[in-house]
């Protein structure tokens, strides 16, 4: 089947699709927005938001604060202790979760449409009340640093950190949220209550609620325990730099010893989410190491020379410079090879534009998963979501089809061009 | 959940379980058969997991990368899945476009070559999946695990087999093996979506009704005796954390102990999950072990895993140790935590809230058909169909005195092999 009849199916299913007819946007006065959409299907809820506060607001030496603060949210409230707290969550078989990342700090609950107002009137309560119980603390800050010791056995967690560093060199971004083990050993209860003062507020935060209840059900409970949220001395969140791309090639390696696998991640900067680029090079990530078994990558690597289980590539854009990834599991006699191969396939793909096939393939995958995506309430709550948060405007959707069929193998080409250069690479491998 | 399913053998042996769902222009389709590490002795473990990997290498009809390229040409999603009983396939597809998959599958059941250069190739691949594992403590203390509890039964394997085994087997072992469980009565087709049941149900005659029925085969799955002592494993390497994981010996998922075992599980883990795709799951810690191991900072996390399977497996229960604790302190706080559980009903109350925890999990797993699909053929590898339906109810008869007899009868000592992990950093 063609792009085409694609298309025409695409076109035919669009009222599957979020679009403005369905989605309510409604912005509190506090400056907080609303997202929902009805699916009646099954009797659920996820709830999804976050806010403007992460680890971008994190002093180095003190680097996973923000990560604590968000992971202690619900350790206790001015109503609740932490076991009474997560008895109402479990008791009704729901989920709620903090966590923080660089630039946003977000919440996720799944529950039954029934507990509607139990969840979010919790999610409320540890956003607005939390009193970060000095013995919760310790605990929590103990659980980091096992997680930061087991993170340094992860040959694929410690490849990843290390090309971070590389492509992000004195960028904020190459920062991992959770900290270093000094850093967190830094970490004090009262920094967590500061942070949480000059960071957490309602403006510009964001909630989506998607499943089965009336999107004005959803604004209104919102309304009644967010609306008068006020923190006048909400900070905003600093500017993101930009970031100048690699001049060399340069390759850097940890060693754990003892493990019987090599991590390699390799690559370079990427796109903003924003940048006119991005769709263009979306669809050629998707060429080169994704589509089908992993792309011409798992090809190479693993279909042709069974170097690897796993060989594929990464894009991942946000506001501010993004990262664009190729990433293998190897037998560390074979890391040499299989970088060697990674980058003859980066060459080549930087040479000369995609096969006109490739091109077609590509764009029917990407017009066909939208459905598939959105097939759960958590899959429409994320996209809603990312909606906000990239100014994507509620026609997205609808307009997507024709954003992805307009582009062409040149375009593809020149983007790339743009960020991935086979002898400017950061290449980081982790293993014995 | 409660849609009917139409469920139905072809004359050749094929089991078809279909599901009409109409929320979303999406149908999945899933290919089971009953062949896992369960079927295997040694000299070929692993061959159930290796013959999956061979179903993508391409048949005269569709050759190598067809299908793959297929199912992602229209944002559909495919894999396979290897475990105990059973291998899966299955593509989610655009409604308009789902034959791809149902074509593949009919294709594949017994048209696969074995080609002698693609085998070799992929052992280095597979060998390279099992290094991958063999880089995390808890698949190296797991294995060790699953060797004590099983002196006979091929559970005694993981699924991914042994790396001897994984440099020896020959494309014949593989091909025999392929030959023998590939046949559609040892088969079950499941399907969910959008679709009606008429239509579906001619498209499958058209795609399987000429496949010749079974060569009949005889398996003979060697029982175990009971554990009868308390059996313990050492597994040192890298790092610096310890982990502790007790491995119960647990009934089969037809047993009606294991309906109470959930619940005992529920208890004192915290509730699993049954879905494999979306949403699903809640935090366990209001669950006693969470309360008296992780709040007291002896463990930094734990859970719990019960698995359904077709013979007696095993209950799990997996623990971090705090670095400032022993793996010896983190067993005996558990221990402590069992034999209050031991000697003690629990609350009706507490049963009540297990079996509420578990309806809102099975109504996430409404939300995605995929999921759907998945226990439309899921519980025949162990079971049927009605135990999935059933399961609510079953739970919900469960008295405190079943959970005092099941603890007692499964969670003793006698019955269990305790694993540690000891950091060679550490």
């Amino acid at each position: 089947m063609s792009p085409n009849m694609v298309n025409k199916v695409y076109q035919q299913h669009s009222n599957a699709l979020p679009g403005p007819d369905d989605i309510t946007r409604e912005v509190l006065s506090n400056g907080m927005i609303v997202l929902s959409r009805s699916n009646f299907n099954s009797p659920t809820l996820s709830i999804k938001g976050y806010l403007h506060s992460g680890s971008l607001c994190d002093p180095d030496e003190k680097l996973g604060l923000s990560y604590l603060t968000a992971h202690g949210l619900m350790t206790g409230t001015e109503e609740h202790d932490l076991q009474s707290l997560y008895n109402e969550i479990e008791s009704v078989g729901a989920q709620l979760g903090f966590s923080s990342g660089t630039l946003t700090t977000s919440f996720s609950a799944h529950c039954l449409s029934e507990d509607l107002e139990l969840i979010l009137g919790l999610i409320a309560e540890s956003l607005r009340k939390p009193t970060f119980p000095e013995k919760e603390f310790n605990r929590q800050k103990n659980q980091v640093l096992t997680a930061l010791a087991i993170r340094a056995q992860d040959t694929s967690a410690m490849a990843a950190l290390l090309f971070d560093q590389m492509i992000y060199h004195d960028h904020p971004f190459e920062r991992p949220e959770e900290g270093f083990v000094n850093t967190v050993q830094m970490l004090e209860r009262d920094d967590l209550v500061d942070f949480y003062h000059r960071t957490y507020g309602p403006n510009q935060m964001v909630i989506s609620i998607v499943g089965a209840l009336e999107p004005a059900r959803a604004v209104e409970s919102v309304r009644s325990v967010f609306e008068d949220w006020q923190n006048k001395n909400q900070e905003t969140l600093p500017e993101v730099p930009e970031m100048l791309p690699l001049q060399k090639t340069s390759q850097k390696s940890i060693s754990i010893p003892g493990k019987f696998q090599a991590d390699i991640v390799m690559g370079s900067l990427g796109p903003h989410r924003l940048s006119p680029d991005y769709q263009a090079l979306r669809l050629g990530n998707n060429i080169l190491g994704e589509f089908g078994m992993m792309g011409r990558l798992g090809e190479s690597v693993r279909e042709k020379r069974g170097l690897a289980y796993y060989a594929y590539s990464s894009l991942s854009a946000t506001k501010g410079p993004g990262a664009w990834e190729m990433i293998a599991g190897v037998n560390p006699a074979n890391t040499k090879k299989t970088i060697r191969l990674i980058r003859e396939d980066i060459k080549k793909f930087v040479s000369e534009p995609v096969t006109a096939q490739e091109l077609e393939d590509t764009k029917s995958y990407f017009l066909g998963r939208m459905p598939l995506s959105l097939e759960s309430n958590s899959g429409v709550a994320i996209s809603l979501l990312n909606l906000e948060h990239f100014d994507l405007g509620l026609n997205y959707f609808l307009d997507y089809p024709q954003q992805i069929q307009a582009i062409s193998a040149e375009e593809i080409l020149h983007a790339s061009q743009k960020y991935l250069d086979p002898d400017r690479l950061a290449i980081a491998v982790a293993g014995p | 959940m409660t849609r009917s399913t139409h469920y139905y053998k072809l004359p050749n042996g094929l089991t078809v379980h279909l599901k009409e769902i109409h929320t979303a222009p999406i149908i999945s389709n899933w290919m089971w058969y009953r062949v896992g590490s369960r079927n295997e002795i040694p000299g070929i473990t692993g061959i159930s997991h290796w013959v999956e990997h061979m179903q993508f290498k391409g048949t005269e009809k569709f050759p190598a990368g067809y299908l793959d390229r297929e199912v992602s040409r229209f944002g559909g999603v495919l894999n396979a899945m290897t475990h105990l009983d059973w291998t899966t396939y299955f593509e989610t597809l655009p409604a308009h476009v789902f034959e791809i998959g149902l074509e593949a599958e009919a294709d594949r059941m017994m048209k696969s070559p074995f080609n002698k250069r693609e085998v070799n190739r992929e052992r280095t691949v597979i060998i390279s999946e099992r290094e991958g594992n063999e880089n995390e403590p808890l698949f190296l203390l797991g294995e060790a695990i699953q060797m004590a509890a099983f002196s006979e039964h091929p559970y005694r394997y993981e699924v991914i087999g042994l790396k001897e085994d994984l440099k020896t087997m020959t494309r014949d072992d593989l091909y025999q093996h392929y030959q023998r469980y590939y046949q559609p009565g040892n088969a079950v087709l499941s399907i969910a979506g959008d679709f009606d049941i008429t239509s579906m149900m001619e498209k499958i005659e058209n795609n399987f009704s000429e496949i010749p029925p079974d060569v009949e085969f005889q398996t003979a799955i060697p029982e175990d005796p009971p554990l009868e002592v308390e059996k313990r494993v050492t597994v040192s390497g890298p790092g610096e954390t310890s982990y502790v994981q007790i491995g119960y010996r647990a009934p089969s998922a037809s047993n009606r102990d294991f309906f109470t075992l959930t619940v005992l599980d529920s208890l004192l883990t915290g509730p699993s999950s049954l879905n494999m795709f979306g949403s699903g799951g809640t935090s366990n810690k209001t669950s006693r072990l969470y309360r008296a191991l992780v709040e007291s900072e002896i463990s930094v996390s734990c859970h719990g895993s019960l698995q359904a399977t077709k013979d007696p497996y095993l209950y799990s229960i997996y623990l971090t140790v705090h670095p400032e604790h022993t793996p010896e302190e983190v067993l005996k706080a558990v221990d402590d935590e069992i034999s209050y559980v031991l000697d003690s009903p629990v609350a009706q109350k507490e049963i009540e809230r297990a079996v509420k925890q578990a309806k809102a999990l099975f109504a996430y797993s409404s939300e995605n058909i995929s999921n759907q699909a998945f226990w439309l053929g899921y519980t025949e590898m162990f079971d049927t169909y009605d135990w999935f339906e059933n399961y609510i109810d079953h739970l919900s008869e469960i008295t405190p005195e079943d959970v005092l007899d099941v603890a007692r009868s499964y969670l003793n000592p006698d019955n269990r092999v305790v694993g540690f992990y000891i950091p060679e950093q550490g």
